[in-house]
């Protein structure tokens, strides 16, 4: 082991290796192999991370020096210098409030009943395979649903409920596959031992099963919420606007969201509004950055207390 | 402790989803302070992407004189525009076409009865590197040969177009299919609408063109007049001759001017909003309608589009004021060329 650790440039051959080195020859090529393979994971995890500086030094660089109390607090405006993004992300607070309030409990009551209670039948495995397909379906097609059921044959109109439930419907494939995913994780070992003590399978699930998973569950709705608040192309489709001189007030009212903004001014001619759309991206992605803090937080405060 | 956190999610959740489905029946919006506009303190405009910042700019300005009124703006695209205005679903919408037979036949399908509004010329240039030194102008037929679908695979060096010019590959970019751009360029210049050659990169964001025209010295693209004024140093602009002496000698090159005076052509177009007879006749959006004709000259510009004369805007309100409804590009079928003050005058 030293030895071959010393001469690692030393010529090998798989094919032809020597009667009396073989097994020698053998722990070389294993040990060249195993670096290029690390090498290339480590190439692989870089190169996220680059996108990722790059990303963002790009819109720092851009957009910094535009950010201010004023853009945060101003309507949007034909003149870069004094538009904001006010209505802008009140709209995404509101669309991920509600979004979370209608998919969370659906998501995870689901997940539950997939994985506690369905029985290994047909039509389960029938529900499994769609629900799998769902989560790949394109966002745009959720829209077209969206605007055919929600807004006009419901008559909720462009309204942040029509455009909360379409992205509900979004995201809860993948909720309650992460709910699911989460559940499994849960020893068998733990609900024998509830169901010893004479527990019912409710209190089972409600007291045993579901504190044990919550990390999981948290951690994959949160991720399902990042998606969602980036999410322009069904909202457009739903009817969601892109001028709106006030903030929402109930779910009723009409609305538009950070990414429809920052398409919008992506797409002017002038620069100041690139710079515009750069500035309303460090907020947009600090949202992100919040919501993914919290979800550690409480994942990490939730594992603490599992104790099994 | 964690329990407690899901029953109070699970019963917050609960109780919201009933507050949401309790608020269908009632409608928010008209609710508050509707008493200076009879009929209702909101307008919803919607449509096409190139109207947009003149919508805004309206939207944003007529807030000084009516701080109440509650306008909102989509951003649909002209064909989706048309779609919700012909449900009456929105008040007015932006076009950078003018309305198709088939969606007027629809409208008059469902009972909206709509009025035409002019609002601004849009050109489009044609534009190259600017070290480009070979190419000083060009004509309409020279356009048609790179552009009709019969160039795919067969147009693709400089000196195929003019013996003159260099022996090296020609790079296109232009506005993709999805475009009222597309429609309108393919309709001036090949003649026929979406009737295109396929092998250009193609974008329906006109700033990925700026961006691919102004990196490569071989390239040649068209785009909004706006997009080239803002990136002048980075672009050259090429002056088109239409081979038509009637509205001006030889090649004309693109700027307010040429626009206005319709010596640039063809590749100068209209751009429309289009109001519901419904909407013109509310107070609020009567006094938006006339608020849009009399502030655009004003307004048009900002947003980097050029206004017409006074005179056109005046006889588009005549037309309101006379209750003129209906599209002039039924019968028309083109923008291509149109003497606007003429048509509006009949």
């Amino acid at each position: 082991m030293e030895e071959t650790l010393e001469k690692p440039d030393k010529p090998v051959s798989q094919k032809k290796p020597k009667m009396t080195f073989e097994s020698k020859g053998r722990t070389v090529y294993y040990q060249l192999q195993d670096k290029i393979f690390k090498y290339f994971a480590l190439a692989a995890t870089s190169l996220g991370l680059i996108v990722l500086v790059l990303l963002l030094y790009s819109v720092f660089s851009s957009g910094f020096d535009r950010l201010d109390w004023d853009f945060i607090t101003s309507l949007p405006s034909k003149r870069a210098a004094k538009a904001g993004i006010y209505t802008a992300w009140t709209g995404t607070l509101w669309i991920m409030f509600l979004t979370t309030i209608i998919a969370f409990p659906i998501g995870v009551s689901a997940g539950i009943y997939l994985e506690e209670y369905s029985s290994r039948s047909r039509m389960s495995n029938l529900i499994e395979i769609n629900i799998a397909n769902l989560a790949g379906v394109p966002s745009i097609i959720y829209g077209l649903l969206g605007l055919e059921v929600f807004a006009r044959f419901l008559n909720l109109g462009a309204s942040v409920l029509t455009g909360s439930l379409t992205l509900a419907l979004l995201i809860l494939p993948i909720i309650i596959v992460s709910t699911r995913e989460a559940i499994k994780t849960v020893p068998y070992t733990l609900r024998e031992a509830s169901f010893a003590l004479g527990a019912s399978k409710w209190q089972t699930i409600w007291n045993q099963v579901l504190p044990a998973s919550v990390p999981g569950i948290i951690t994959g709705v949160i991720l399902a919420i990042s998606r969602a608040i980036g999410e322009t192309a069904p909202l457009i489709v739903i009817g969601a606007l892109t001028y709106v001189p006030f903030a929402p007030t109930s779910p009723m009212d009409e609305f538009t969201v950070m990414p429809i903004q920052i398409f919008n001014w992506v797409s002017r001619p002038q620069k100041a509004f690139a710079e515009n759309a750069a500035a309303a991206i460090i907020v947009l992605l600090s949202i992100t950055f919040v919501m993914n803090a919290i979800a550690v937080y409480l994942r990490h405060r939730s594992q603490k207390k599992v104790k099994w | 402790m964690i329990k407690n956190s899901l029953v109070l999610a699970f019963s917050a959740a609960v109780l919201f989803s009933c507050g949401g489905s309790s608020d269908k029946t009632t409608s928010s919006t008209d609710s508050t302070s509707a008493d200076k506009y009879e009929g209702g303190n909101t307008l919803k405009i919607d449509g096409s992407s190139t109207v947009y910042p003149i919508s805004e700019a309206l939207a944003e300005e007529f807030r000084e004189q009516a701080p109440d009124a509650r306008i909102t703006v989509g951003l649909s695209g002209t064909g989706g525009g048309f779609k919700k205005f012909v449900r009456s679903e929105i008040d007015l919408t932006g076009a950078s076409r003018p309305i198709t037979a088939s969606e007027d036949s629809a409208a008059k399908a469902n009972g909206v009865v709509y009025f035409e509004i002019p609002v601004a010329y849009d050109g489009l240039v044609v534009v190259v590197h600017p070290n480009n030194d070979w190419v000083k102008s060009i004509t309409v037929s020279e356009l048609k040969k790179i552009w009709e679908p019969s160039a795919q695979g067969k147009i693709l060096r400089w000196n195929q177009i003019r013996p003159e010019w260099p022996n090296q590959e020609i790079h296109l970019f232009g506005a993709g299919t999805e475009s009222g751009t597309f429609d309108y360029f393919t309709d001036a210049i090949v003649g026929k609408a979406k009737s295109c050659r396929g092998d250009y990169t193609a974008s329906e964001d006109d700033n990925v063109l700026v961006q691919g025209v102004s990196t490569d010295k071989l390239s040649l693209g068209f785009f909004g007049y706006a997009y080239f004024s803002e990136n002048q140093e980075r672009l050259k602009l090429l002056p088109i001759d239409d081979q038509n002496d009637a509205n001006g000698k030889g090649a004309i090159t693109p700027s307010a001017a040429t626009i206005l005076d319709a010596t640039y052509q063809p590749l100068s177009r209209p751009l429309f909003i289009y109001a519901t007879k419904k909407a013109y006749e509310k107070a609020l959006g009567k006094d938006f309608l006339n608020f849009l004709v009399e502030q655009s000259p004003k307004l048009v510009p900002e947003t980097g589009y050029i206004p017409f004369d006074v005179e056109t805007y005046k006889l588009v309100k005549d037309r309101l004021v006379a209750g003129k409804t209906g599209s002039l590009f039924l019968t028309l079928k083109s923008t291509v060329g149109v003497d606007l003050k003429a048509e509006l005058k009949k």
